[in-house]
């Protein structure tokens, strides 16, 4: 049935691609008022399509806007090589454009929610073509716009640079990380606050190999916690690099975990 | 298309019955002790389809006067409950207790003078300090439900263990733990207990500002105290008194370790709002709905007790 579905999406997107060789972006199913523009800038002449193996998954409910749970994964679709997520209707659109080198097409994080909007996955294929799936989710006003709360506890700075996290191994040589930063992650739109977040992070095996790569904005939630899965190579342990938006840079070792508990080997 | 005069009254009918045009509450005590009627909620997150009249709320009839157990989400709401329990007792409204700070329960009080309401010192600080948030996201998703609802607050600090009414007296316990000031309330007349949000009843619990630990210690002092039937926050009366409790206890001992676990497993947030429920809950209403909820307030506490710090300088 899925697949079925799959196909007729794919068959009405090469209709819709066909119909205008200028490869404008194909009409949005969630009737986005922004779509076009996103579109525009972000898949410029690349071919686009809406595909539901882009599986976007996020709770039925936006508890907190400040850090709304997201989840993309393509491990559906072979040749993955760049995954964005995309907020439509957020003052900050892009939270993570994430380059699995070496590692699999899934990305989860939290972002922030400044109204209702949809909340897309696009991944971009070796070919340049764009698979684009996502849903709308209902959300109260200004979490891009309220102060962080670490900002109005003042206890910020004390906490920068503290990064919590583990990797397990996965089956098919793949280890699951998780990664916590601290952060205020600061938008630039609270008053007196400027743009100040994490903007690049890499995940690197023993020997030095970038496994995978990202660029972070603003609109990932404030203490950015980001869960991948990335080739897990000789399983002594992983590097992590990143760097935040006043050039301080960020490193973390992560010992693999000696099993895997994971029910279901997710 | 010709209407005809029949789809006309039809297309009217469905206007007044459409919840986004705010019908007024319907409020149904159920008689369940003498002189004690309850007025059920809907067992449903808050939504336009309900008005936000998700929790249960009392009417003790006293000498004194009518004694109210938490007054609704909206003054629409509490101006509809007055008018039917003082039609039921003959008396007016002398006293509102606010179990605690949730707008589902309180919001409604400035349909009363502040002098009458009364809540745990606890409540008035969080209502004073939180209050207005709520409100707003009251007034979002319920639009004109909650026209004329301002934020009050209760006049009325609680400091005594019981109060009289004309001879009926109640007990005021002062508990904590669903949030940081929890009342609950002991009528020894019948022996009913009004457990607020400390006890939920087949239908989950909330966690938005609950403190675990004291939570289950509340839940033990509810147990073990001497009772007749109980009254949840939301859900069914428990007429046996200890179901509910247990269930209550249940479902946070089961959701503290299940979230742990998760933890532990290396599972995401999106992931840990997806894990399996237990069948022993299969009765409880909106069990996905607050265990994603529960996820969101939950899970960045654990995450920062159990993930290992991996930091180098």
């Amino acid at each position: 049935m899925l697949q079925r579905q799959a196909s007729l999406w794919v068959a009405l997107a090469l209709v819709l691609a066909a119909a205008d060789a200028r490869a404008t972006a194909p009409a949005d199913p969630l009737g986005s008022p922004m779509w076009a523009a996103h579109a525009r800038t972000l898949f410029g002449d690349d071919p686009v399509r809406f595909d539901p193996r882009v599986k976007v998954d996020f709770p039925m409910i936006a508890e907190n806007q400040r850090a709304f749970p997201v989840a993309i994964d393509a491990r559906a679709i072979p040749g993955v090589i760049r995954i964005v997520i995309l907020v439509d209707l957020n003052p900050i659109p892009i939270a993570i454009d994430y380059r699995p080198l070496h590692a699999a097409p899934y990305v989860a994080t939290r972002i922030k929610l400044d109204q209702r909007t949809p909340v897309r996955g696009a991944v971009q294929l070796a070919s340049g073509a764009w698979l684009v799936s996502g849903g709308w989710i209902d959300a109260a006003g200004g979490g891009c716009s309220a102060p962080p709360v670490s900002r109005v506890k003042g206890d910020w700075a004390e906490h920068l640079g503290e990064i919590r996290g583990e990797a397990w191994p996965l089956p098919g040589g793949l280890a699951r990380v998780r990664l916590n930063f601290r952060h205020p992650m600061d938008t630039g739109l609270v008053d007196n606050i400027a743009t100040y977040h994490l903007e690049a992070l890499s995940v690197k095996d023993s020997g030095g190999r970038t496994l995978g790569e990202m660029d972070i904005w603003a609109a990932v939630a404030e203490d950015p916690a980001i869960t991948l899965m990335v080739e897990d190579g000789a399983g002594e342990g992983l590097a992590v690099e990143a760097r935040d938006s006043n050039g301080r840079d960020y490193r973390a070792t992560l010992p693999m975990a000696r099993q895997s508990p994971m029910p279901g080997g997710r | 298309m010709i209407l005809s005069r029949r789809s006309l009254l039809g297309g009217v009918a469905a206007l007044a019955a459409s919840p986004a045009r705010a019908a007024d509450y319907a409020i149904t005590p159920e008689p369940i002790g003498q002189g004690v009627w309850l007025v059920r909620g809907a067992d449903e997150p808050i939504e336009a389809g309900n008005g936000g009249a998700i929790a249960n709320i009392a009417i003790i009839a006293t000498p004194a006067g009518t004694v109210l157990w938490d007054c609704g989400p909206s003054v629409r709401y509490a101006r509809a409950l007055r008018r039917v329990a003082e039609q039921l007792t003959g008396k007016p409204v002398v006293r509102v207790y606010v179990s605690h700070l949730h707008p589902d329960h309180g919001l409604g009080l400035a349909a009363f003078d502040p002098a009458i309401v009364a809540a745990l010192p606890g409540t008035i600080d969080a209502l004073r300090a939180q209050g207005q948030g709520y409100a707003d996201g009251m007034y979002r998703l319920l639009g004109d439900w909650m026209r004329g609802t301002d934020l009050l607050l209760p006049g009325r600090a609680i400091t005594a263990s019981e109060e009289d009414f004309g001879g009926r007296t109640l007990r005021l316990l002062a508990l904590s733990g669903h949030s940081a000031a929890d009342l609950a309330l002991l009528d020894p007349q019948t022996g009913l207990l009004l457990g607020g949000d400390l006890v939920f009843h087949d239908r989950a619990p909330s966690t938005p500002t609950a403190d675990l630990v004291p939570w289950r210690a509340s839940l033990d002092r509810l147990k073990a105290m001497p009772h007749g039937g109980v009254v949840p926050g939301h859900g069914p009366f428990d007429p046996g008194g200890t179901a509910a409790i247990d269930q209550t206890r249940g479902w946070i001992d089961w959701l503290e370790a299940a979230l742990t676990q998760a933890v532990r497993d290396g599972l995401d947030m999106v992931e840990a709002g997806e894990i399996a429920i237990p069948a022993r809950f299969a009765t409880m209403a909106a069990a996905r709905y607050e265990l994603q909820r529960s996820v969101s307030h939950l899970y960045p506490g654990l995450e920062a007790k159990l993930l290992p710090r991996v930091d180098v300088p």
